[in-house]
Order: structure tokens, then C-alpha cells, then sequence
């Protein structure tokens, strides 16, 4: 039973209660000055994007396999199973290897301060883990931000395709994107000119690492194998000439 | 022991200069965080302390375990006279990578985290474990040295009694953690520009950082030479010069056949900063890899050390391509570092310069064998191979 959000491109009016209710929740600062800033940052975890008379809301994707969570040294970030991908600021020491791997370029990080943070949306956890809707979901008033179980949401956009299929850009952004995410996005153009990336890879990005490093173990016993077998051949050798110099 | 005040030589007041500039960069750091400190971003999150500092300082290094395989566990006993020099640069180069990380990370209190919370699915995790145990193992083939100098025979036959394994370990820890550098990327196929991503990327940083530790090994020969006025290990090093070659030609014909099999050639006709980029490394590889094969380059001190630093920069500019300039535009942004990052940077190399002239001159680096005998002089003969240099 995992959560999911949907948005809507066609449906968004950028009335911007997303970002409001998103500072809000998170206890950070939202004025004039903040809604006018078109891109997520430390600051402000979701944002809409204006494309020509369209809009794209930018947040964390929270994906089904999520590369930020493999590349993590100390495994402050987690995927739950209710869907959200959370951050544990306690155990972070600030490599910030999570930000060079996300292909949505999400995590941002508390760059100006002397005890920084990575900071993204996590889908509010907490709220969903309690029945509730995210903040975001609950804020928007035209229904462009749907949260819900991921299954359904999939459903409700597969349908609104089928039904308005001239409205519509004829994709689902998510479905395989990355192998899954749990943020999908409807619209009425190409993606690419809502400014979403789609050069993303289709399969989950945590593969590419682990199919070298499963094969530590076999490296690790293959090498000590060959390299005690090379010391006790060369040596032995060493040996027999030692002992025939003597005689 | 009376010391006279040092003279001011041009090196040493650039040597300053460079000092004072990094000290200031440091207070920057501290005070200011690595925002006041750095031109990182959001969308370029790792700049040259982690793409010089770090990969290229673990790579810089690797003359340790590649000599000590030769010696130690290949048996080529010739190549000794050298060993505790190139043990001594690993083993200073590991102390400073972790001082650049400490710059770099945004918490650099929480350096020992991955110690203890673990996610043996993360690259990162595996490269931090594996830079502490072999900083370990190097501590601990360096210390016959310090044992020797004092006199400590005792703890001397312990450490020879540990030391077969310990240098398997540590040639086997190396390979992890050299090759593990270049895994680091595999995780970024749409960002890292493919004439760079490829899949058997920790291979080739495995390779290249094997070629770099004999050239770094060259390097320092000829330096230290000049330095203490000792003659050079010239026929040693002009088969090393040999070894340098056929490795190299291993690493190029590999990226060739790597490239030829991603169809990734035609790329070099787009008239892009990244085809230049991509071109100077490259040259700088295949130059010194000819010139190698031949008798008269190898032959005179001068052409060789050439050779040595071509490669060197060769693999710098590898590593920086991989870990900054080729992931530019993919992440769709500029960087140019600040002077701050350049200030530290050169800091911790000349840092690492004086460090290693420090203990070259107090400490028996350059006479080994003969040192060996005088500590443990029942174990040690000319053809015995289980002693740690």
C-alpha cells in the first residue's frame, strides 16, 4: 500500500498554495520574495515553474528505487514502504554524494551554513504515516495535486489519458522513468517543455553500482588466493636459489 | 644540534605565499561554511576537493602497493631501494586526502559515520572503509622505519612476523578502493559525458592508478636525488620505465576498445569543449607511452622524469575530466573553482612536498637494506623476502 502523488499539469492554475503550504509544514520562510524563485532549493522544497502559459510543480520524485538512498554512506536516507524517501539529519556527514546521484538534480543543501543539511520534500511522512494527505495535496484547491495509494493514482491517470486523449500529452512521467517514481506528472505537452528531464535512464539507477560491487566478496577471495599463491611461488623459488648458492 | 635560520629561496616564499593564502581559505571554510568557501551548487555538488584532493591523491599514491607487490609478493627484490620512498607517499597521500575531506565534507565532525553506520550498497561506504584499513596497513609498513630509527627491535620481529599478510591485505584493499573511485560514477549515465561513462570505468581507474604509482615512483626518484644529492637508481628505474610502457598500453588499448565498442568515436567530431578536454588527456597519455619504448628516452634520467610528469598530468586531467569537467553539462551549469579551493589545494600539496622532505632527511627512507641489517641482523640476508622495508 504505498502513496503516490499525481499532478496534473492541465488542471494547475499556479496559484503557488503548494509552496505555501509546503514552508509551512517544514517551518520555513514563504513571502513575495520566496514564490517569485522558480526552483527548489534549501529554502523551498517544492516549486512552480512557469513554461510559457504552462506549469510544472518541481519536487522530490521519492522513486521506487531510489539512487540517493543506495549511494548514502551512512544510510540517512531510507525508502519507506509507505512510499516517501526520508532523511535522517544525524547521521548525515555531508558528502553529498546523494545530490551528485539523483538524475532529477532534487536534494539542494544548506550551503551558507556552518552545520548544513540536506534538505527535500519526503512526501510528508509524517502526515501520511498518520492518515493524512501531504500538506500539498491538501492545499491545492483545483485538485492538480492528487495524493494517494500509487495503484489508484496510476488508474486515475491511465483513465483521464483515455478519456481526453487530445488534452493530453499521451505519456504518464514516472511510470518508468528510473524504474518508477512516486510522483507522476500529466500534461498537455511534450515533458521536455515543462522542463522535466527526460534523458533520465528507464531503469533503476542503483543497479549500475551494485553489479560492481556484489563482486567485492569475489574479488576479495580470488585475490587473496592468487596473490598468497604468486608470494608462495616466488618465494620458494628465492629459497631454492639461496640454498643452491650455498652449496 | 644547532639550526641555522632558514634561507629565503624562491621556493620557500612561494612556499609561504601558498601557506598563508590556504590558512586564510581556511578560516573562510570555518567561518563562512562552503558556500563563503566554494563556487559549488546544487546542481554541482562535488568540485576539485573532491576531483583533485581525493581521487587524485588515492591515485597519486598508489606507488605504495604496486611496489610492494612487486617486491614483497612478485619477488623482484631490485626494486627495494625504492620501496620505503614510495610506502612513505602513500602513506602521506592517504593522511592528506583525508585532510581535504575533512574541508570537504559539509560535517567534517561526523567523518567516522560510515564506520559505524553502515550501507554496504553505497560505493562511498566501501571506499571509506576501505581508505581507513589501508591507511592502517600503510601506518603499519611504515613503521619499521620509525622502529629502526630508535632502535626498537622487539616490536620490529613482531611487525615481520604479521607482515605476509599484511601486505596482501593491503594490495587487496588498493584494488577495492582504486577501482571503487571510478564506480562512484556509474551511478550518474545521464550526467557524465559517455567520451567518460562507461561501465567498465573502475577498471580503468584500477589500471591508470597502477601506471600512476610507478611514474609517481619515478618522480620521486629524481627528485629526491637531487634533493639529497644521492646518485639515481637510474637502471632500476629504466625498468620501471619498461613496466610503465607495457602498462600504459594496456590502459590505452583498453579505452580504445572501450570507445570503439560504444560507438562513442563519432562524438570527437562535435567541436566541444569536452572533445578538447578529452584529446589533451589522451595526448598526454599516448606521448610519454611511445617515447617509453624507446632505449634512448629510457636511458637518460632527464627524458624519463619527462615521461613521469606527462603521465602524471595525463591521469590528473583523467580524473578531473571524470570528476568535474565531464559532468558539466550534463548537470546543466558551469564551475570554475573558487581561489579559496585553489588556496587549499595547493596547500595540502605543498604540505605533502615538505612533509616528505621532513622525513626523508631525519628518517633511514633512502638507505633500507643497509639499515635492515643493522636492525634484525639474524633474519635478514641479501635473498630474504619476508622483510617489510
Amino acid at each position: 500500500m504505498s502513496k503516490a502523488i499525481l499532478y496534473d499539469s492541465t488542471l494547475c492554475i499556479g496559484c503557488k498554495a503548494c509552496e505555501g503550504a509546503c514552508a509551512e509544514r517544514w517551518g520555513l520562510p514563504y513571502n513575495e520574495k520566496i514564490a517569485a524563485e522558480e526552483k527548489i532549493s534549501a529554502h523551498k522544497l517544492t516549486a512552480i515553474e512557469t513554461h510559457g502559459d504552462k506549469f510544472c510543480r518541481r519536487l522530490c520524485m521519492n522513486c521506487v528505487e531510489p539512487a540517493c538512498v543506495s549511494v548514502c554512506p551512512v544510510g540517512a536516507l531510507q525508502k519507506t514502504s509507505l512510499g516517501p524517501v526520508t532523511y535522517d539529519a544525524d547521521k548525515c556527514m555531508g558528502c553529498r554524494y546523494c545530490m551528485q546521484a539523483c538524475p532529477f538534480q532534487v536534494p539542494s543543501y544548506e550551503w551558507s551554513s556552518r552545520l548544513p543539511r540536506m534538505r527535500k520534500c519526503d512526501m510528508c511522512y509524517q502526515r501520511q504515516s498518520e492518515g493524512k494527505l501531504t500538506a500539498c495535496a491538501e492545499a491545492c484547491p483545483v485538485g492538480a495535486t492528487l495524493n494517494g495509494d500509487r495503484d489508484e493514482l496510476i488508474r486515475e491517470a491511465q483513465r483521464r489519458l483515455a478519456e481526453k486523449p487530445d488534452q493530453y500529452y499521451g505519456r504518464i512521467y514516472g511510470l518508468t522513468e528510473v524504474g518508477g517514481t512516486s510522483v507522476f506528472y500529466l500534461s498537455a505537452v511534450p515533458f521536455a517543455q515543462i522542463g522535466l528531464r527526460t534523458g533520465v535512464p528507464q531503469e533503476p539507477l542503483p543497479e549500475t553500482t551494485w553489479r560492481v560491487l556484489e563482486l567485492v566478496p569475489d574479488v576479495v577471495s580470488t585475490g587473496t588466493v592468487l596473490l598468497g599463491g604468486i608470494y608462495w611461488i616466488t618465494n620458494r623459488r628465492a629459497e631454492v636459489a639461496k640454498k643452491e648458492g650455498r652449496r | 644540534m644547532t639550526r641555522k635560520l632558514p634561507k629565503i629561496t624562491v621556493w620557500r616564499a612561494i612556499f609561504a605565499a601558498i601557506l598563508a593564502s590556504g590558512i586564510y581559505a581556511t578560516y573562510l571554510r570555518i567561518f563562512y561554511g562552503l558556500g563563503g568557501s566554494t563556487n559549488l551548487s546544487d546542481q554541482f555538488p562535488w568540485g576539485i576537493w573532491i576531483a583533485f584532493d581525493v581521487m587524485c591523491g588515492v591515485g597519486l599514491a598508489a606507488g605504495g602497493f604496486t611496489l610492494v607487490a612487486m617486491v614483497h609478493i612478485f619477488n623482484i627484490e631490485k626494486y627495494k631501494p625504492i620501496l620505503r620512498p614510495a610506502i612513505l607517499t602513500a602513506f602521506l597521500g592517504y593522511l592528506l586526502v583525508t585532510v581535504g575531506l575533512l574541508y570537504d565534507l559539509g560535517r567534517p565532525d561526523r567523518l567516522w559515520h560510515p564506520l559505524v553506520m553502515w550501507n554496504p550498497h553505497s560505493v562511498m561506504f566501501e571506499v571509506a572503509w576501505c581508505v581507513t584499513l589501508y591507511s592502517t596497513v600503510l601506518f603499519l609498513e611504515f613503521l619499521p622505519v620509525v622502529l629502526e630509527k630508535f632502535g626498537l627491535h622487539k616490536p620490529l620481529r613482531w611487525i615481520h612476523k604479521i607482515s605476509v599478510p599484511l601486505m596482501i591485505l593491503g594490495v587487496l584493499l588498493s584494488t577495492l578502493h582504486q577501482s571503487s573511485l571510478g564506480t562512484l560514477f556509474l551511478i550518474v549515465p545521464e550526467k557524465l559525458y559517455p567520451l567518460w561513462y562507461t561501465p567498465i570505468l573502475p577498471l580503468l581507474f584500477y589500471v591508470s592508478a597502477i601506471a600512476v604509482g610507478l611514474a609517481m615512483t619515478i618522480f620521486e626518484s629524481w627528485h629526491s636525488s637531487r634533493a639529497f644529492g644521492r646518485a639515481l637508481e637510474l637502471p632500476l628505474l629504466m625498468s620501471m620505465g619498461r613496466v610503465l610502457a607495457v602498462v600504459l598500453s594496456v590502459y590505452l588499448w583498453i579505452r580504445f576498445l572501450d570507445l570503439s565498442h560504444r560507438h562513442a568515436f563519432a562524438l570527437l567530431a562535435q567541436n566541444r569543449i569536452e572533445t578538447w578536454l578529452f584529446a589533451l588527456e589522451i595526448a598526454l597519455l599516448v606521448v610519454p607511452t611511445a617515447l617509453l619504448y624507446l632505449q634512448r628516452v629510457r636511458s637518460s634520467p632527464g627524458s624519463l622524469y619527462a615521461c613521469a610528469v606527462m603521465v602524471i598530468f595525463g591521469f590528473i586531467a583523467n580524473r578531473l575530466n571524470v570528476g568535474s569537467t565531464g559532468l558539466e553539462a550534463g548537470s546543466g551549469t558551469h564551475y570554475i573553482p573558487r581561489w579559496s579551493e585553489v588556496a587549499v589545494t595547493l596547500s595540502i600539496v605543498a604540505v605533502g612536498f615538505a612533509i616528505f622532505r621532513l622525513v626523508a632527511e631525519y628518517f633511514p627512507i633512502f638507505e633500507a637494506a643497509k639499515n635492515e641489517h643493522e636492525a634484525a641482523p639474524m633474519e635478514q640476508t641479501e635473498t630474504h623476502p619476508v622483510e617489510v622495508a
